[in-house]
């Protein structure tokens, strides 16, 4: 049986499943209910100074029959009394002495910040997470992303924190800057032990347009809020790739954004993130996903062979490299089983009008289209829309032995010149005349009034 | 014994006869038109006989824009309510959805009609407004789909239409003739309505044409006249004993027992006579009433049977028993039918043969004839049109008939299709009476 049990920084935890700071972990009542259920740890709603709230908070995007693939709110940290989420916290490591309870802070001052430090400490908490990171509310008041956009205010901050923090500290990033290693090199520069990303990505999730007013809507208005769930998991693996590529960071990462099943998490653990944070789906489908997740981990790791976390994190980070260093040699075209295919002609459509007319028709009343194998150009495009599992799949043609990258090329001198040069892409995909777009036979019922 | 208990109350019948294909809810339609593939050059628009862009009406639902998704369904076919509750879809669109061939279950593309359908008619929503008058005059003999269907498509174009129907309800056998757990009289009446009030044509009803006079006055008043005439009553068997009481045609029962519910006289040992759809419906309907046993007797195998697969199960399901390969010789009673004297039979060279001294007597209560309708050939002989051997209506490819003056469509020159064939060819009749009508 493979070992779940993560060391973050210092910080223990059964597995490496946390809830992340948000509404599921506003009090101890929920955090006491989550451990029971499975979850390894959890951070602490974030505590700070007093707030007001609005109503209503969150906003949905759905996609055709999925509920909350993009998930938006405007609402602000813990708004309960700090001595009530102190005393929770207590009663928590009590109950939970091996859980990981990390308390999520966000203050303005020097001495704010070392009071509040040494308050969770007293309390138990095993952990420290700085917020550096909510994108509304908070950041207009010069707290949240207003410090994580800044490295500078970051660094100095993240100082305040080690001047008297004697458990381990994570510093959450924010998503909203252009390159966000530079807040993680500040952090780790500042001697946090660890990072924690993304945080929501600032957002408006919708306009009703019957009445013009973004969602989520207050009195008959709106704001912009934090954008999380399903959706915004790419842009947090590439974000937890750049950290975990980055020498300057070296510090361990907990991942967060869009994490909803194990294989969620694997993938994260595996661009570089020792411990997950979820959020989104907890308030969704409720603590029980982690049963599914726990397993879905275990059976992961038997099956690869891997004793404990650490064996597979980090794994895929070395197979990002940058675009001049992959393999022009490297080619696959596209081939359609027809003996799976079930003639919606999706791929069709999708590379005759959205990529490189390399599929033809059959002849009616057969429905079973076929790869023009000199026009395609292995983009993946047609296995991608196709509703058949395996049905398209991609043939590699080359047979391996010669390897090029454009960086190879560009220290030969090898680059093409002009579009005619012999070296340059495209030359040898025919494109029909523009007119003959027009002479394309139509479906019959396409347009017909 | 059947499935189902003798209804006593309306109450108790609306349970036995609940729709086979009830309306979705918001909810329900939302998350089905959400798995359709929006396919290119979709198999389930080559199989609707009326050509809907079907996956451009689920796209509008799954957009929210029910409206626009009525549209486009009313835009091929104007019986787009009744078409998605009452048509063989698992013979039509949903039977070439392209799901079937990966064992996922088809997009249920009548329901998501209908759902789109029923919003524009609730809201008495107008999507077509029919051009100015032209001066042309059309008559439609005859208030069923094809009849509808013409006359709609005629109005758009600014055509004034006067449709003449005996009976005392629109559209022909969606009214009177189809099982009542796939359309109630209401739905029906409701989508006539509203396109009695979209289009703009009038019904003269209780207006049987079948006079000489009544021809002349026609062909004097109108410019065309169009024949959607449909089928008459249950075909004869011409056998012995046909005139007992309690033998009665297919259409005639389920014309009663659509007005009569649960007060529709039918009870004890049912004999349906004959192997296609109607056939299969009157079973079920009986078992649906409740009587003590329902036995179809069909000529031929069940491999030869008309009706569809999924009806005869559908049949099957509610209770009905089969016997193939039987023909009826004569039916036995005093008064009323009290057995049904039965001959085997084999098929020869497709023709079916009696095996002599295989006669066997079956008993009953009731014998259903579901061996097909009739023709109202009085009145073709009237205006003088040229049938077929069959009977049936012959058209040129623009459905005029061997009358100039005179087009057909539905069943009268198909035979007997379902609601969708003569809503599509109603419409195609009337595109070729526009055309006519610019010409001359």
């Amino acid at each position: 049986m493979p070992s779940l049990q993560v060391n973050f920084a210092g910080i223990k935890s059964p597995n490496p499943f946390w809830l992340a700071s948000a509404p599921p972990t506003n009090s101890g009542y929920q955090i006491m209910k989550a451990f029971d259920a499975g979850w390894g740890g959890a951070v602490w709603k974030t505590l700070g100074v007093p707030i007001v709230n609005v109503s209503s908070r969150y906003g949905s995007v759905n996609y055709r029959d999925t509920r909350m693939m993009g998930f938006n709110n405007i609402e602000l940290i813990s708004d309960r009394p700090l001595k009530d989420n102190l005393r929770e916290i207590t009663e928590v490591k009590k109950r939970f002495p091996d859980h990981a309870v990390i308390a999520s802070l966000m203050v303005q001052s020097r001495k704010e910040w070392h009071q509040i430090v040494q308050d969770v400490t007293n309390a138990g908490a095993d952990g420290i997470e700085l917020n550096f990171g909510c994108p509304h509310g908070m950041c207009e008041r010069g707290m949240g992303s207003a410090v994580g956009q800044e490295p500078e205010v970051l660094k100095t901050i993240v100082g305040w924190v080690m001047e008297v923090a004697t458990i381990p500290v994570i510093t959450k990033l924010t998503p909203n800057i252009t390159d966000i290693t530079q807040p993680a090199i500040a952090a780790a520069e500042a001697g946090s032990d660890a990072i924690s990303l993304i945080n929501t990505i600032q957002s408006i999730v919708g306009v009703d347009i019957d009445d013009f007013v973004p969602y989520p809507k207050v009195g008959g208005l709106s704001t912009n809020g934090g954008y999380c769930g399903p959706a915004v998991k790419p842009i947090a693996l590439n974000m937890l790739k750049n950290c975990a590529q980055h020498p300057g960071v070296n510090i361990p990462i907990s991942g967060i954004g869009g994490i909803e099943n194990w294989r969620d998490a694997v993938e994260f653990m595996l661009l570089g993130a020792s411990t997950v944070q979820v959020c989104t789906a907890v308030m969704h489908y409720g603590f029980g996903i982690i049963r599914e997740m726990v397993a879905g981990l275990e059976n992961y790791m038997e099956e690869k062979g891997f004793a404990s976390v650490e064996d597979f994190v980090g794994k895929a980070v070395p197979k990002v490299v940058h675009w001049e260093d992959l393999n022009l040699r490297y080619k696959v075209v596209a081939s359609i089983d027809a003996n799976k295919c079930i003639g919606c002609q999706l791929c069709y459509t999708a590379c005759e009008d959205g990529a490189h007319q390399a599929i033809g028709l059959a002849v009616a009343p057969d429905r079973k289209p076929h790869i023009i194998e000199e026009n395609c150009v292995g983009c993946n495009l047609c296995s991608l829309v196709c509703p058949v599992e395996n049905c398209i799949t991609m043939q590699r043609l080359d047979d391996g032995s010669a390897t090029e990258s454009w960086k190879q090329r560009t220290d030969a001198n090898m680059i093409p010149t002009t579009f005619d040069d012999s070296r340059a892409g495209g030359l040898h995909h025919t494109l029909p005349d523009p007119g003959e777009a027009l002479k394309v036979i139509k479906p019959k019922h396409y347009g017909i009034r | 014994m059947s499935e189902y208990q003798k209804p006593l109350s309306a109450e108790e019948y609306d349970i036995n006869f609940s729709a086979l294909k009830p309306l979705m809810s918001d909810t329900e339609a939302a998350m089905e038109s959400a798995r359709c593939l929006f396919c290119y050059d979709a198999p389930c628009v080559h199989a609707c006989p009326t050509g809907i862009d079907i996956p451009l009406f689920i796209r509008q639902i799954n957009s929210k824009n029910d409206t626009a998704a009525a549209k486009t369904i009313y835009e091929s076919n104007v019986f787009g309510y009744a078409c998605g509750k009452v048509c063989p879809t698992e013979e039509l669109c949903e039977g070439a959805c392209v799901y079937n061939h990966s064992d996922v279950k088809p997009i249920e593309i009548g329901r998501l009609q209908s759902f789109a359908s029923q919003k524009s008619i609730a809201n008495n929503k107008k999507h077509f407004h029919p051009l100015a008058p032209v001066g042309k005059k059309v008559a439609v003999v005859g208030a069923g789909p094809a009849g509808i269907a013409c006359a709609a498509e005629l109005r758009l174009h600014g055509i004034s239409v006067d449709i003449f129907e005996a009976k005392e309800n629109p559209s022909g056998l969606t009214v009177h003739g189809v099982a009542p757990y796939k359309i109630s009289n209401e739905e029906v009446l409701a989508e006539m309505s509203y396109l009695e009030n979209q289009y703009g044509f009038n019904i003269h009803y209780n207006t049987l044409i079948n006079t000489h006079a009544e021809i002349k006055r026609l062909e004097a008043e109108y410019d065309t006249i169009f024949l959607g005439i449909g089928l008459w009553k249950s075909s004869e068997l011409s056998l012995p004993g046909e005139e007992l009481e309690r033998v009665i045609g297919a259409i005639e029962f389920i014309e009663q027992l659509r007005s009569d519910k649960h007060h529709t006289n039918i009870s004890g040992k049912v004999i349906v006579l004959g192997g296609g759809n109607t056939a299969m419906d009157v079973a079920s309907e009986c078992c649906r009433m409740g009587v003590d046993e329902v036995v179809l007797a069909y000529r031929r195998s069940r491999q030869e049977m008309g009706a569809y697969g999924f009806e005869y199960d559908l049949a099957r399901a509610a209770g009905m028993r089969s016997i193939f390969n039987v023909m009826p010789l004569e039916l036995i009673g005093d008064h009323a039918v009290s057995a049904v004297r039965f001959i085997t039979t084999k098929t020869e060279n497709g023709k079916v043969v009696p095996v002599p001294g295989t006669e066997f007597t079956d008993f009953c209560d009731w014998v259903i004839k579901a061996t097909g309708q009739s023709r109202q050939d009085s009145l073709l002989d009237l205006i003088g049109i040229a049938r077929n051997k069959a009977g049936n209506i012959i058209t040129d490819e623009n459905f005029q008939t061997s009358n100039a003056r005179y087009y057909a469509a539905g069943d009268a020159v198909s035979g007997g299709q379902e609601v969708v064939n003569a809503v599509a060819d109603g419409k195609k009749a009337a595109k070729a009476i526009i055309l006519n009508l610019r010409q001359s």
